[in-house]
Parts: C-alpha cells; sequence; structure tokens
C-alpha cells in the first residue's frame, strides 16, 4: 500500500506541471487582458501597468519566471487586487471551503448512507421507494434552485435562519452546507443501496445469518464494510468536486471561500489568480482521489491481503 | 449512538426554529451600524491605485478631498479646503485648508500633503489609471509622461502650512467638481513610504493597522470577499457631524442574493437591483425602492470604419427606426429615459436640445439615398454585447426593429466581458452596445469622450470642428457661453451619429425607511457623514 502511495504521488508531479504549463498558455491565449477596462486606459499607462508585473517580457520569459516562483512556492501577486498576493488569497478562502465542503460531506454521508442502507434492507417497500424517489430529486434539482428555495422558505418566510453569510450570524451555516450536502446525499444514498444489494446478496452474509449474529450485526459489520465501497471511491472525487464546484453555493449564500475567486479570476483574467487555483485545485483533487483509493483498497478483503 | 446522532440535530434545530432572529437592520437602531450592499470586493482602497464604484463606496468613508459633493443638489461643499478663491481667469485656484483637518492618526494635514499626494499619482511607473484628471493642472501631463522630471514645473504649490495654489492649464469650470473625485484625495506620506516607495502599486499601507486616511471613518476590519468594516474616526474635522458608529460593506456580487439580504433584514441598502424585479416594485408601490436620477447613458457604437456605416446617412436611418420610448416602457421598464442627446440632460444645468426622431419612413428614404434598395439590400449587421440579459433583451428589441423597419438582417453576438473590450478597441464590431457614467458634474466628462484620439471614442470617428469647438468651450470662463458652445458641438455629433443615444440611466436600488440624510445625487456621491438611521 505504501509502494502504491509514493507511486501514485511520483505521478502526480508531473501531471501538475502539466496542468500548470497548459493552463500558462492558454490563458494567454485568451482575448482580453487583467488591465481592459470599459473606461480604457491610455497606451502610456497600460505600458507601465505590463511593465509593473512584468507583462512586458516574452511569453517564454514570463513562463520560465513563473514556474521558477511556483517551485519557491510563490504564485505571484494578483493582477485584480493590488497588494494581494495569490498565496495570501487562497488561504484566506481555503479554511471557509474546507469548511463547507466537511459540513456538506457530514451531511451528505449521514442522509445519504442512512437512507441508502434503509432503502437497500427494505427492498421495494414505501421505505425504499419514498427515500430513493427524493434522492432522485436531489440529483436532478441544480444548487442554483436548492439554495433559493430553502432560503425562501427558512430565511424569508419563516424568518428562522439568516438568508446569506458566514459566522456572521447565528446558524448561518445551515442553509449552505445542507444545500451543497443534499445533492451529494442524493448520490451517496443511490450508490449505498445499489452496493448493500449487492453485497446482501452475496454468500458470506447468509454464512453470517447462519452464526446466528443479530440483523443489526450482520448489516454493520458484514454487509456495509463491503456494501459501502461504492461510496468511499465516490468520496474522493466528491470532496474534490465539492471544494472546485461549491462556487455557486458560495455565490448565492454570499460566503467568502475560495470558488468566488476562482471563478472571478477567470472573468477579471487575473493570470496568476487563474494560475494559482487551478494549480492548487488540481493538487486537491490528485490528493482526494489517492486517498479514496486507498480507502477502496484497504476496505476491499481481496484487494487489501494482495497488497 | 446512530440514533443519537440524528435526534439531537433534530431537536436543537426544531428549539432553534422556534425563535425568530432580530434581524442587523432592527440591530442598528441600536448599534449604529451602516450594512452597506456593496455589489463586488474592492480592488483595494489606495485612491490612487482603484477605480471602480465599489471602491468609491468605500473610499468616501475613509477620505475626503478638498471639496465634497453637495448632497442637497448641485456643485461643492467644503471637504478640506474650508475656502477657495478662483482668479479672474478662471485659472488660478487658493484653497484654504481647514486647520482642524487631521489625519486618521491625529496628525494635522498640510498643503504639502496635496503636492506630494498630486505628485504621486502623476508618477508613472505607479500605473495609475486616473492621472488625467490633473491633466488639467500646468505641466502635470508633460510630467506624467516624461517630457519634464522636474516636479515643480506643475501647477501646484503648497503657498504655507495651510493654503494650496493650483495652477490649471486653461479655465476649467468644472476643475472643482473634479476635487470630489478619489484620483485626487490625499494619502499619508509616511504611510505609504513606510510599507513601499512612491510608486509601488502593492504597498501594504491600506491593510487594517496600517492605513491612514482623512475620512470620517477609518478602517477597522477586511475580511477578504466577506466584508470591510469601518468605524468613526475621532480626529475627522467635522466629526460631530457623524452620526453612525460603523459602516460594514459587503460584496455581494449576485443581485438576487442581495434582494434577499435585504428582504431579510440583513442590508440597509442594495448595490442595485434584479432586472426583473423591477417592474414589480414599481407595481406594488414598494416603499424601499428607490430610483434616483443618474448621469449615465446607454448607447450603441457604431464603428465608422466599416465600410457600410461609413455614410452618415445609413447611421442616422439606424438611430431613426429605433423607437426609444418603446424600450424603455416595454424592455427596460425602470424608469429610464428615452434618450435624444449624448450628454444626459440636467448636467449640472445643462440641457441639450437635438432630437433624435422615430420616424421610419425617414429612415427608409435615408437608406435609398445611400444606395441600398430591396433590388441592393444593406448587409448583414451585428450587434456586439457583452453577455447580459438585460443587454440582450434590449439588442432583440432593436435587431427587431431595424429588421421590421428597414430589412436588415441583424445577428447577435454576445461575448465575455474582457472579450467584448478587447474587440471593441481594436475594432473588431460594427455595431457594439456601450454604456458611459460621468466621472464629473459637467457635459465635458461626456463630451470629451468622442475627440480624437481619446482612447474611448472607438468609433473611429472624428471631426476637426468638433474637436476645436469643445476645445474652444473649456477655454473659456463664462458658464452660458461655454454651454451654448457645448450644445452646438452636442448637435455636430448628433447630426453625425456615430452612436446612437437610447436611454439616460437610473440608480435604482432598495434602501430601508431606517436611513435617513440619504438624498439622491447624479453622480451616486454620498458623503456617509449626513446619513444617519431613525425609525418613523
Amino acid at each position: 500500500m505504501l509502494a502504491i502511495f509514493f507511486k501514485r504521488i511520483l505521478l502526480a508531479i508531473p501531471v501538475l506541471f502539466a496542468v500548470a504549463s497548459i493552463t500558462f498558455f492558454l490563458i494567454k491565449l485568451a482575448p482580453g487582458g487583467p488591465f481592459d477596462a470599459d473606461r480604457a486606459v491610455s497606451p502610456q499607462v497600460l505600458k507601465n501597468l505590463n511593465e509593473a508585473y512584468n507583462l512586458d517580457a516574452s511569453n517564454w520569459e514570463q513562463y520560465l519566471d513563473y514556474m521558477s516562483g511556483l517551485l519557491r512556492g510563490d504564485l505571484g501577486p494578483s493582477f485584480r487586487f493590488p497588494g494581494r498576493s495569490v498565496t495570501e488569497m487562497i488561504t484566506t478562502g481555503l479554511p471557509v471551503t474546507f469548511e463547507l465542503a466537511f459540513y456538506a460531506i457530514l451531511i451528505a454521508l449521514l442522509m445519504g448512507v442512512f437512507s441508502g442502507v434503509l432503502a437497500a434492507l427494505k427492498r421495494n417497500t414505501v421505505l425504499d421507494f419514498i427515500p430513493m424517489a427524493i434522492a432522485m430529486i436531489g440529483i436532478c434539482v441544480p444548487t442554483f434552485l436548492m439554495g433559493p428555495l430553502l432560503v425562501l422558505i427558512f430565511g424569508i418566510n419563516l424568518e428562522i435562519l439568516p438568508v446569506s453569510g458566514w459566522g456572521q450570524l447565528p446558524g448561518d451555516k445551515i442553509l449552505p452546507s445542507l444545500t451543497l450536502g443534499f445533492a451529494y446525499a442524493a448520490y451517496i444514498a443511490r450508490l449505498s443501496r445499489g452496493g448493500m444489494l449487492e453485497v446482501l446478496n452475496q454468500d458470506f452474509i447468509r454464512t453470517a445469518r447462519a452464526k446466528g449474529l443479530t440483523e443489526r450485526m450482520v448489516v454493520i459489520k458484514h454487509a456495509m464494510q463491503g456494501g459501502l465501497i461504492p461510496v468511499v471511491s465516490f468520496l474522493g472525487p466528491a470532496i474534490a468536486g465539492l471544494l472546485a464546484g461549491s462556487f455557486v453555493v458560495e455565490t448565492i449564500f454570499q460566503i467568502p471561500g475560495l470558488g468566488r475567486f476562482y471563478v472571478e479570476a477567470a472573468f477579471n483574467r487575473d493570470y496568476t489568480m487563474i494560475l494559482g487555483t487551478t494549480i492548487f485545485f488540481s493538487a486537491m483533487i490528485v490528493f482526494f482521489n489517492l486517498l479514496s483509493d486507498l480507502a477502496a483498497l484497504w476496505l476491499n478483503p481481496r484487494s487489501r491481503d494482495a497488497s | 449512538m446512530f440514533k443519537k446522532l440524528i435526534i439531537f440535530p433534530l431537536i436543537f434545530t426544531l428549539i432553534y426554529s422556534c425563535s425568530k432572529n432580530v434581524s442587523p437592520v432592527d440591530s442598528a437602531l441600536e448599534t449604529g451600524i451602516f450594512h452597506f450592499g456593496n455589489g463586488s470586493e474592492p480592488q483595494g482602497i489606495d485612491p490612487h491605485v482603484v477605480t471602480g464604484v465599489p471602491e468609491h463606496h468605500i473610499l468616501i468613508s475613509l477620505c475626503e478631498g478638498l471639496t465634497i459633493a453637495n448632497p442637497y443638489g448641485e456643485g461643492n461643499l467644503p471637504g478640506v479646503a474650508e475656502s477657495w478663491t478662483i482668479s479672474d481667469d478662471g485659472k488660478e485656484y487658493i484653497f484654504n485648508l481647514n486647520k482642524t483637518a487631521k489625519w486618521s492618526n491625529g496628525e494635522v494635514m498640510t498643503a504639502d500633503d496635496f503636492v506630494w499626494s498630486w505628485m504621486r499619482i502623476l508618477t508613472a511607473s505607479l500605473g495609475s489609471q486616473y492621472p488625467d484628471m490633473l491633466y488639467y493642472l500646468e505641466g502635470a501631463e508633460e510630467y506624467h509622461t516624461g517630457k519634464t522630471n522636474n516636479f515643480d514645473d506643475v501647477g501646484v504649490k503648497a503657498i504655507d502650512e495651510h493654503t494650496l495654489k493650483v495652477n490649471l492649464k486653461t479655465p476649467t469650470p468644472f476643475f472643482l467638481g473634479l476635487l470630489s473625485h478619489y484620483s485626487t484625495w490625499p494619502v499619508h506620506k509616511e504611510t505609504v513610504l513606510k510599507h513601499g516607495t512612491i510608486d509601488d502599486r502593492n504597498g501594504q499601507w491600506t491593510r487594517p493597522g496600517n492605513f491612514v486616511c482623512n475620512g470620517p471613518f477609518q478602517l477597522k476590519e477586511w475580511e477578504l470577499n466577506n466584508k470591510i468594516v469601518v468605524e468613526k474616526n475621532p480626529h475627522y474635522w467635522d466629526a460631530s457631524r457623524v452620526q453612525l458608529n460603523e459602516m460594514h460593506f459587503y460584496p455581494v456580487s449576485n443581485v438576487m442574493t442581495e434582494d434577499r439580504m435585504f428582504r431579510a433584514g440583513q442590508l440597509h441598502l442594495t448595490s442595485t437591483l434584479p432586472s426583473q424585479k423591477c417592474p414589480i416594485y414599481i407595481e406594488e408601490n414598494n416603499p424601499d425602492l428607490r430610483i434616483d436620477p443618474y448621469m449615465g447613458q446607454y448607447f450603441y457604437r457604431l464603428n465608422t470604419n466599416n465600410p457600410y456605416l461609413n455614410d452618415v446617412k445609413v447611421r442616422k436611418a439606424l438611430a431613426y427606426t429605433i423607437d426609444r420610448k418603446a424600450i424603455v416602457e416595454k424592455v427596460t421598464k425602470c424608469g429610464q429615459l428615452p434618450a435624444y442627446s449624448f450628454t444626459p440632460p440636467g448636467s449640472n444645468g445643462y440641457y441639450p436640445d437635438t432630437e433624435i426622431p422615430f420616424d421610419p419612413e425617414l429612415a427608409k428614404q435615408l437608406m435609398m439615398e445611400a444606395g441600398y434598395s430591396d433590388s441592393n439590400p444593406f448587409p448583414k449587421l451585428e450587434i456586439l454585447f457583452n453577455t447580459n440579459e438585460d443587454h440582450r433583451k434590449i439588442a432583440l428589441a432593436i435587431q427587431q426593429m431595424w429588421q421590421q423597419n428597414l430589412g436588415i438582417e441583424v445577428e447577435l453576438v454576445n461575448q465575455d466581458w474582457k472579450v467584448y473590450l478587447s474587440r471593441e478597441m481594436v475594432g473588431d464590431f460594427q455595431v457594439s452596445r456601450a454604456g458611459w457614467i460621468g466621472d464629473y458634474e459637467d457635459p465635458n466628462t461626456f463630451l470629451d469622450l468622442m475627440r480624437p484620439n481619446r482612447g474611448n471614442n472607438k468609433t473611429g470617428w472624428e471631426d476637426p470642428d468638433y474637436d476645436s469647438i469643445v476645445q474652444k468651450a473649456n477655454s473659456t470662463n463664462d458658464q452660458e457661453e461655454r454651454y451654448k458652445l457645448l450644445m452646438e458641438a452636442e448637435s455636430i455629433l448628433i447630426d453625425n451619429m456615430p452612436i446612437i443615444p437610447l436611454y439616460t440611466y437610473v440608480r435604482a436600488y432598495q434602501l430601508s425607511s431606517d436611513v435617513k440624510g440619504y438624498n439622491p445625487h447624479i453622480l451616486d456621491h454620498h458623503h456617509p457623514k449626513f446619513i444617519y438611521l431613525e425609525r418613523d
């Protein structure tokens, strides 16, 4: 398992290098620059600005300059926000995005696994149909609809929860976490139902029951361990997706996370910020995929023994 | 254990649900905190580096120039300058600074502070985007463009500690108005230099704890993408008038989120209004809805370098087939006014008398005269706009008007903001949507735009007569004579139609009835010392 871990880490280096290089040249191809504005600046001012940010050098020189900075851990200054470094902005937004993702995944796991396992155990009954129908709705309803709906009900009509913010008013973390968590809960519910059904029909479950174990022990100790492997495999990309894709929820609920920087940087042609966030999110995706692969390997007795 | 995990949060939520929250707007009556919806995260708060409306809202609470905009009408009120005299030829200004004016660290403000600050914005390597606001000063442009390295050649001098002398190239009747623009405001020399050099764009002097300026409030907290908190500055010269204790600026970029925050009592003021909600709020007589006059114009640029649009008859025909009344009544529906001139009427007492008729018959005749007919139809035309549903709706209406009245096939092309700007800049368009908001309260802020070699002209149109009349207008000190000349220039512009004015903007937003002293202002300048909170 350790060998796999190191092999994957080594593989990640060329992947991240390729991501950085391709992104660098792709954003240079996009029309428009960071200092284009409605009120056009004079050529003299533009020249001064380009000099200030080394944009007057050739693309190749800028690339080498950026990559050498990257090796030293310097992601450069933001073009959009004078006086702010990209590293500072990522470290400011990251804890918030992580916290939001953590609550969302917690809600998703609690709701998803509970209803998925219940549905599998009570197959073809009301307890199967209702949670699965809700899960289907959860998969189909996008967060940009779910968020405002929850806000309308709990924030504006019932006036019991704040409609926006993060850590400013009591209870303002509930609605965004629910909105983001619900979409993933739906996937997890369907995955865990499928996984459980497959496992529950296998011989070792029959053996466990024949040994005289209680149904609870059979489910928790034997069935869930194998039945939830698809969920664990899903968690890696899901967490990475939560981190990189929380932009919509962050915008709806006015949350100062990283997702908003990521998307707005692209609109503003904030070159260093686009590069910094893209490299960072790529690293996150590689890392969480690796973690979930390792966890799935460990949960599966066959592959665990083999490694 | 598993049951407990589910049951406890449920019980907590149920108990919590029984109590209603006290909203920030309600508690503000006690705390004196003004909750301000501010559009987007400001680039920064260095007045010589940043540009934009959200930045302006924050800066007007933190810093102050020589004059401030008058909240009760036109003209300007004393800022740091308590009085001023203007020479008969209108080219020399003597500002007497208020001796009680202080920086937020308690140091007394001097005339030298302004000299140094203006030197900073004119330092080319700083890369300020607004140095031209001071180009009216003698020698300022020369200093900025490197023709002279001696700042003594620039027309700003400290006569003594509290007297500032400014010499202008030509009489500039709107000069006092320029001084309420943040690019002309002072910065604290020692603080700037402590954290960098005079031309350092990335200096850390604007951070909480470091920032020193001279406005009614001082910087307390800055949580990136979350909120900026400013608190009352005890050293401000007019501190006794300031009634708010704090202002919280929220960078809410999503207009629907902002609307919901206002409805839930989390904001006193919104930066704007979702356009689809405006007609609904008007119909509902929403008491919080405010629609104020605004010095901005929505128009279409015509690329006169295009072989088909080079003909003034074609340009006029396009303009005469647009029913502006229908656009404001059926498309924008938020109190906008149809525009028949480039400068919004009422800019500091200026009312242009130009007309643009809605006359499809005349337009057809003009097209015939230009050589287009059924047998030789006008080629397909493209309207370029930045991706936005409101711009699309207007473009759709105009597409239909041109197709119906002139039989021209029109294609709508929407592009990402930066792509749109870059295409406009290199002249890669036929017709493009545009908007312009005045920088100061004078028609020159619009008419100057269409002079040759102005970066924002973008139409390729130039007319030496127009240029010389605008120039002549700005060198006269007689307001009546000046407006007459400017109206003449306006007529030349509308007669040549390189731009098609569509409507005059309004400032539509929501304001809590608790907020008092927030008066309509054509440039949307609201000095926070006049604002207070009180429930009727």
